[in-house]
């Protein structure tokens, strides 16, 4: 099992965004390892609602032809780190829903490496992040497409909603390509409610969290549609993003 | 029922409307009428508490209360009701959903119990067979993938769910066809003619009103009121426009 000893600092790219001090008290991160054979189906789901610190990593490899759908919510962690590789074999098919609601002092991130190693394989994130108070959500998102890995497609959909000014978003997607055949499309915003549907929403006689609650509720949902657990997912969101509007 | 006395609102800084004064009772139709850049739509934002519209003298005055005072919610919830002259799109939110919070957010700061999913149901059900609307577009999220048409009947429908006491409708009938006129008209009829409701219909054009004749009729220029009639003053204006009926008044 992989390991690492030595606790980064921000100089580390991966770890540009995080905080330390709270990354110290879960160190080292054990790395969950998960194959699926080829042809094989997998499904995994990553909660976390707790209020302490949190780290994961995720190793998953697909063999030929297999399949996994990953849904990520971090919701209440003072720090959640959830990091995931992946490397997909040839015709695979790796799906990624994560949503992220902070307010406070906290720091959320999702940290992908998605790597087509074979032909015609396929990759789609959907990153939402809803961020309240002084907290910090961060998407760091690699795709790296290797020599010979053509007919890849890969996805990364990425925004952020900021309820305060005084929070931060930082997005960073980064492809690196080595096959010639490849769709990759990114989308990454970071926004703010749209004021004129708050105000319609509002005239129709929802007060202002409801009509933001219904707004991000919409939001948020786009990381869960599809997923096996899209219900549960969704009403545990909810939860959150009553308690931080 | 709504006093408006001597409005003046301003847009970025700039004066649009520049002492509007207009009293409507409970039962009657008014039209405000006039020429692009009067002042009409403002009008309707200003008394809907859209941000950005900036009240800088003058007094409205809802039943009874300051409506000044009240955030836009509020202002629902007291029986104000904003049609749109551009409904806007939620994605990701239904009709069904959003409508059935904001009737019972109403219900709830009257102190009223709120709708059960069944009885939301058959409410709308009932107000969109009044506006010929399929129940399964108010499964749609919000304004969606409209057309004009649709856009303008489901406000109609959300004005019959929410049953409100004022509807103001910013030219309700901007981008629709002569069928779809008709029935928006009728629905105005249905919902709001009534002696305990009201209607401020903010419009260019007469052919709303051969379906829903109002009481009164306005003509807003420059921000003020500039001369007041009945139905026939609507009929003037299309023969003759609004210059020559607005400089007759001048002189």
């Amino acid at each position: 099992m992989n390991v690492e000893m030595t606790l980064p600092s921000r100089k580390d790219e991966d770890f540009r965004y995080s905080d330390i001090e709270a990354l110290r008290s879960v160190w080292p991160i054990v790395t969950e390892e998960i194959e699926v054979a080829p042809d094989a189906e997998g499904t995994l789901e990553i909660v976390e609602t707790g209020a302490g610190a949190v780290a994961r990593h995720v190793a998953i490899t697909l063999g030929k032809g297999a399949k996994f759908d990953l849904r990520v919510l971090t919701a209440g962690p003072a720090y959640g780190r959830i990091a995931v590789d992946v490397k997909l074999g040839e015709n695979a098919d790796f799906t990624l829903g994560a949503a992220q609601l902070a307010t406070g002092s906290e720091t959320l991130e999702v940290v992908t490496e998605v790597t087509h190693a074979g032909l015609n394989a396929t990759s789609a994130q959907i990153i939402r992040t809803v961020l309240a108070g002084a907290s910090v959500g961060t998407y760091l998102g690699r795709i790296a497409v290797e020599r010979g890995a053509d007919g890849t497609d890969a996805e990364q959909s990425v925004r952020a909603m900021l309820l305060e000014r005084t929070a931060t978003a930082n997005a960073r997607p980064e492809l690196e390509i080595y096959a010639d055949d490849v769709k990759a499309a990114h989308g990454c915003a970071v926004g703010e409610l749209d004021a004129q549907g708050l105000f319609y929403l509002m005239s129709r006689g929802l007060t202002p969290p409801q009509a933001k609650r219904l707004m991000l509720q919409a939001f948020i949902a786009e990381a869960f549609t599809g997923a096996p657990g899209e219900e549960a997912l969704s009403e545990a969101a909810l939860a959150r993003l009553e308690a931080i509007l | 029922m709504l006093e408006i006395n001597n409005l003046q609102a301003t847009v970025a800084d700039k004066p649009i409307l520049k002492g509007l004064s207009l009293t409507i009772n409970a039962g009657e139709i008014h039209a405000i009428m006039g020429p692009n850049g009067a002042g009409k739509s403002t009008l309707g934002y200003t008394l809907g508490g859209r941000p950005g519209y900036e009240v800088t003298g003058g007094s409205a005055t809802f039943n009874g209360q300051d409506l000044f005072e009240l955030a836009p919610h509020e202002r629902a919830a007291a029986g104000l009701f904003l049609g749109f002259q551009y409904p806007v799109e939620i994605p990701g939110v239904s009709f069904v959903q959003f409508l059935r919070e904001s009737a019972n957010a109403q219900r709830k700061s009257r102190g009223e119990a709120p709708l059960s999913g069944g009885e939301f149901l058959k409410l709308a059900r009932e107000k969109a067979g009044l506006l010929r609307m399929d129940m399964d577009m108010l499964k749609r999220p919000v304004n969606v993938g409209f057309s004009g048409g649709e856009k303008k009947r489901a406000e109609m429908v959300q004005m019959g769910i929410l049953d409100p006491k004022l509807a103001i409708l910013d030219e309700t009938d901007s981008g629709l066809d002569i069928d779809a006129l008709r029935v928006c008209g009728e629905g105005i009829n249905a919902i709001m003619r009534k002696s305990d409701k009201a209607v401020l219909l903010i419009t260019h054009y007469q052919r709303l009103l051969d379906y829903v004749k109002p009481d009164f009729v306005h003509v807003l220029a420059a921000g003020r009121i500039v001369k007041s009639g009945g139905a026939d003053l609507a009929l003037r204006l299309e023969e003759e426009g609004y210059e020559a009926v607005v400089q007759e008044t001048a002189a």
